[in-house]
């Protein structure tokens, strides 16, 4: 099956206003004619509800949370990128539009790139106008800094809360859409299935995670923001709730799923401490400006880090990557990491971290400079291991923390089903292989303030507007199949509890699909994989009521997803035979580096579902690199 | 460590709920208060009964979602943290701790330690926002704001809605919260088109909603984990006082619209 991507022709620069001359209008009137559901209230789903409520539409908005604001963007940190050029520094459209595509590792499609970068301005604008918060300079303009090793400082932020305050911002837009009647805000909310007639998305099947209730929603269209996938690895910087079911259960009613088995390793959080841990702290990158990474250079060192000396130490980054040192790329000193941690030299109660050293810093620059820069993640790295910065090394490991991964969309952000539109971490379609810092904030925030918008207007303009129904045999069977799933999880009535399987499905995901993937142990994880499914689905204890709020029916069903979601990522990493950004292969790589292959892999692999018991279907699109030329990275 | 878990059970908003005790032994003190909670019911599951119920999310003191009274303090004893950020070093071996939800006429429970926040939502939804329409903004520099300015504005909304300033009231009231929103935006150039009837709306609408008034406790500060200062309330005062000086009539009516079908 060829996948149409609707790329504009045209030069690159072109693309989007062509795209726009095109599109088809709809006049004020009829908007509000038209009913469109949107599942999540991150920077994607709660800028496009906000802003398609402003335009007229009628808007039902759903979110887990008991409130709109908690969702997971509220917990980015470091800051948003925006082609500004404020600073005078050759930033320019074209220059952020680049680094991200090259950052990507040249694994996602031109011409969406450089519309983020097109639009990037624009959302810096709007936030200031909402009255968001960002850091300022004495003259009262807007300060940038550089992020993330980029070489121009284009990235604006608001102390280390940017997503706090851009979520803010978005959710004000949102309530006062609520306020005027446009969006109807559905919170503790869960949306089970998604509703398919005849190869259109007609609606959603959700749960009232409070009263129990099983409802059906119809609508003109159907908008997924429901974020990214990281949870699948139980352990990481994602937030508790943050799951795979909207898009899982769109992919199994025919959504395409592209590139599963790309994810991101952050290599600066907080260690695992103890086997009760939940979550996995991100500590900002920037640490690695002033910090030095380093192990024992012996396995089976047990002095403490102050007694080791410099002689007997592996500053193993600035050893194999002299250029770059600890500064490598988030993928490449994630590795690093994990080998060192592998062949025994790790440190801590687990054995698994490296250890982050400001000693040099502190001695050359005095400590009050230090705390200037990171006091503040000092005190909060402090809170959670009681450990001082100050005196012993801060003790880091990598942990997952973004998926480029997601389901299949067009130029217009519309998935392969009609009437399904996918926006923010919940798609695949700007970061490639690998995202760079502050670009996650921007994609959702352009998507939902200024692509979707005019996209789905040019859908709509061509449904046929006024009530839809929820009564079709499709709204019935979707119905009926999330009924049957939660009879099935409460059928189970097993003694191991949901957090201990998940927990299993982890560590085989870390293990096996992780930073580093071979074609073995890929094999192996399948195996391992069905092994927990069959024990999920006759041990596991999912005990609350259905009628009730039940949170341990509310994780079960997002675990039972997240065990044959994990199958698929790890089918993508098998049949991916290439090294490229987050994906790494031991099998393809030259002397230690990643070893991409253009000639078979330049492609977006996208999956189809094809029944319970036959193997998903792998399509291909395509990439054409018509301004770029594949580059490789090198950071030797 | 051990320690006696001493936690509120109430399957529904109508059931009578009590506390029921839960001991916990044998864990580090690097365990965090929720993980102690996950433990309990990891125990809870492997005897096939149902889970406390509690909300969290991001579990790093950023998205509001948790919300326990612990030991009679909204998100525990130590100062400006939240309770998803607390460990078990900051209690004493042996000690029995007592975790109830937030007690405040305008949060009913909905189950064990959950309560329903939802009225804080329609104060932010009349009016703590700017009207802006997406598309409408001109440049982002175009606006100059002195750097304290914007610092003081940033401190202001740094608030993560958590309302444990309303569980430490004995008034329940939400003057901290409404002032942390009204301040932010009034200290900007942006926010001063709407900023009397925004303070009308969003005080009308705390009224509406059941909350108490402020009698200056200051408690509501003490139990913020997000340092939102005690000064901000009267700053509250004062807005709205000057919005009454200039009279209802002069500015737009508060109106509530429903959803048309
Ligand atoms: C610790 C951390 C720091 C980060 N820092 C940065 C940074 O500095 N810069 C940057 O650019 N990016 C950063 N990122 C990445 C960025 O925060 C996310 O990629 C981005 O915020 C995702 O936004 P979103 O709107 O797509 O989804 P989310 O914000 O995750 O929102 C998902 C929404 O979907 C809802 N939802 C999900 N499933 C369902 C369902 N089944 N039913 C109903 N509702 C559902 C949720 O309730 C929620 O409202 C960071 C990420 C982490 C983890
Ligand atoms: S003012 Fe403080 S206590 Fe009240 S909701 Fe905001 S952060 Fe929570
Ligand atoms: S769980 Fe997010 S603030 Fe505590």
């Amino acid at each position: 099956m060829a996948l149409n991507s609707r790329t504009p022709t045209g030069p690159l620069a072109e693309k989007w206003d062509r795209c726009l001359d095109q599109l088809q209008l709809i006049g004020p009137n009829r908007k509000p004619k038209f009913r469109v559901i949107i599942v999540g209230s991150g920077l994607a789903g709660a800028s496009a509800a906000a802003t398609l409520g402003e335009l007229g539409y009628k808007v039902d908005c759903f979110c887990f949370q008991d409130s709109p604001r908690r969702a997971h963007s509220i917990a980015a940190q470091g800051g948003i990128n925006a082609a500004k050029n404020y600073r005078n520094d050759g930033d320019s459209i074209h220059r952020l539009f680049y680094d991200t595509i090259k950052g990507g590792d040249f694994r996602s499609r031109e011409a969406n790139v450089y519309r983020l970068a097109q639009v990037s301005g624009n959302i810096i604008d709007q936030c200031v106008a909402q009255g968001v918060p960002f850091a300022r300079e004495y003259g009262g303009y807007l300060d940038n800094r550089s992020f993330g090793g980029a070489l121009v400082s284009r990235t604006f932020y608001a102390r280390g809360q940017t997503g706090q305050q851009l979520l803010l911002g978005a959710y004000g837009a949102l309530s006062r859409q609520i306020h005027h009647g446009k969006v109807r805000m559905h919170s503790r909310y869960e949306m089970l299935e998604l509703v398919v007639e005849q190869g259109v998305a007609k609606g959603i099947i959700t749960r009232n995670l409070v009263t129990g209730e099983i409802e059906r929603h119809a609508a003109h269209a159907v908008v997924l923001a429901s974020g990214g996938y990281s949870n699948v690895f139980n352990l990481t910087t994602n937030a508790a709730g943050c799951n795979v079911t909207a898009t899982y259960r769109a992919w199994r009613k025919g959504a395409f799923f592209a590139n599963p088995c790309f994810t991101q390793i952050h290599p600066t959080c907080t260690p695992l401490n103890h086997p009760q841990q939940s979550k996995l702290t991100l500590m900002s990158e920037s640490l690695r400006n002033h910090g030095r990474i380093w192990v024992p250079l012996r396995v089976g060192d047990e002095r403490p880090p102050q007694e080791i000396p410099e002689s007997e130490r592996d500053y193993y980054l600035e050893r194999k990557y002299p250029a770059y040192g600890n500064l490598s790329p988030r993928d490449i000193a994630s590795r690093a990491a994990k080998e060192v941690c592998d062949e025994g030299r790790g440190v801590g109660a687990m054995k698994r971290s490296v250890y982050l050293d400001f000693d040099d810093a502190i001695h050359e620059l005095g400590s009050d400079a230090i705390a200037s820069h990171y006091g503040n993640l000092f005190q909060i790295y402090h809170q959670i291991t009681a450990e001082d910065p100050y005196k012993v090394p801060m003790r880091i490991y990598p942990a997952p923390h973004y998926t480029m991964g997601g389901l299949w969309v067009d130029y217009h952000l519309m998935s392969n089903l009609p009437g399904l539109f996918v926006i923010g971490e919940a798609n695949f379609s700007d970061h490639g292989a690998n995202r760079l810092g502050a670009s996650a904030l921007m994609q959702g925030l352009a998507d939902g303030y200024f692509i979707l918008p005019q996209t789905l207007g040019h859908y709509l303009a061509q449904q046929k507007s006024g009530p839809v129904a929820n009564n079709s045999e499709a709204f019935r069977a979707s119905e009926a199949e999330a009924i049957e799933k939660i009879a099935r999880l409460q059928a189970i009535k097993g003694r191991t509890s949901v957090a201990s399987l998940h927990r299993e499905l982890g560590e085989i995901m870390w293990n096996y699909c992780g930073m580093s993937r071979t074609a073995s142990g890929l094999q192996q994880a399948l195996t391992e994989i069905e092994a927990l499914k069959e024990k999920f689905w006759s041990s596991a204890c999912v005990c609350g009521d259905s009628n009730n709020l039940s949170q341990s029916l509310e994780r079960g069903g997002r675990v039972a997803d997240f065990l044959e979601f994990a199958t698929l990522m790890c089918r993508d990493a098998l049949t991916r035979e290439e090294s490229c950004g987050g994906h790494f292969r031991e099998e393809y790589q030259n002397e230690g580096e990643a070893a991409r292959n253009d000639r078979d892999f330049a492609h977006v692999a996208a999956w189809e579902f094809c029944g319970d018991e036959i193997p998903p279907l792998r399509h291909q699109e395509p990439l054409l690199f018509e301004t770029v030329t594949p580059s490789v990275r090198s950071y030797k | 460590m051990n320690f006696t878990f001493r936690i509120w059970r109430q399957r529904t908003a109508a059931d009578k709920g009590q506390l029921v005790a839960y001991p916990v032994s044998d864990i580090s003190s690097d365990l965090s208060f929720l993980e102690v909670i996950d433990t309990i019911n990891e125990t809870l599951s492997s005897r096939g009964e149902e889970t406390i119920a509690f909300d969290m999310d991001c579990r790093e003191g950023i998205c509001g979602a948790c919300s326990l009274v612990i030991n009679g303090q909204p998100h525990g004893p130590e100062k400006e943290t939240t309770t998803c950020q607390l460990y078990m070093r900051h209690f004493s071996d042996g000690e029995t701790i007592t975790v109830e939800p937030y007690r405040a006429d305008s949060f009913p429970v909905i189950r064990d330690l959950v309560v329903d926040r939802s009225p804080l939502e329609r104060i932010i939804q009349a009016g703590g926002y700017i009207s802006v329409h997406t598309g409408e903004a001109g440049d982002a520099n175009a606006t100059l704001i002195p750097k304290h300015q914007a610092e003081l504005a940033f401190e202001a909304a740094s608030c993560i809605g958590c309302g444990a300033c309303v569980a430490a009231c004995p008034n329940a009231s939400a003057m901290l919260f409404v002032a942390a929103k009204v301040t932010q935006l009034a200290l900007l150039p942006q926010g001063q088109p709407e900023r009397l009837h925004r303070v009308i709306r969003m005080a009308e609408t705390m009224d509406h909603e059941g909350f108490g008034n402020c009698s200056n406790h200051y408690l509501c500060a003490e139990a913020c984990p997000k340092e939102i200062p005690i000064s901000l309330i009267a700053r509250l005062n004062r807005e709205f006082l000057a919005a009454a000086l200039v009279g209802q009539e002069f500015l737009e009516p508060p109106h509530h619209s429903v959803h048309h079908e």
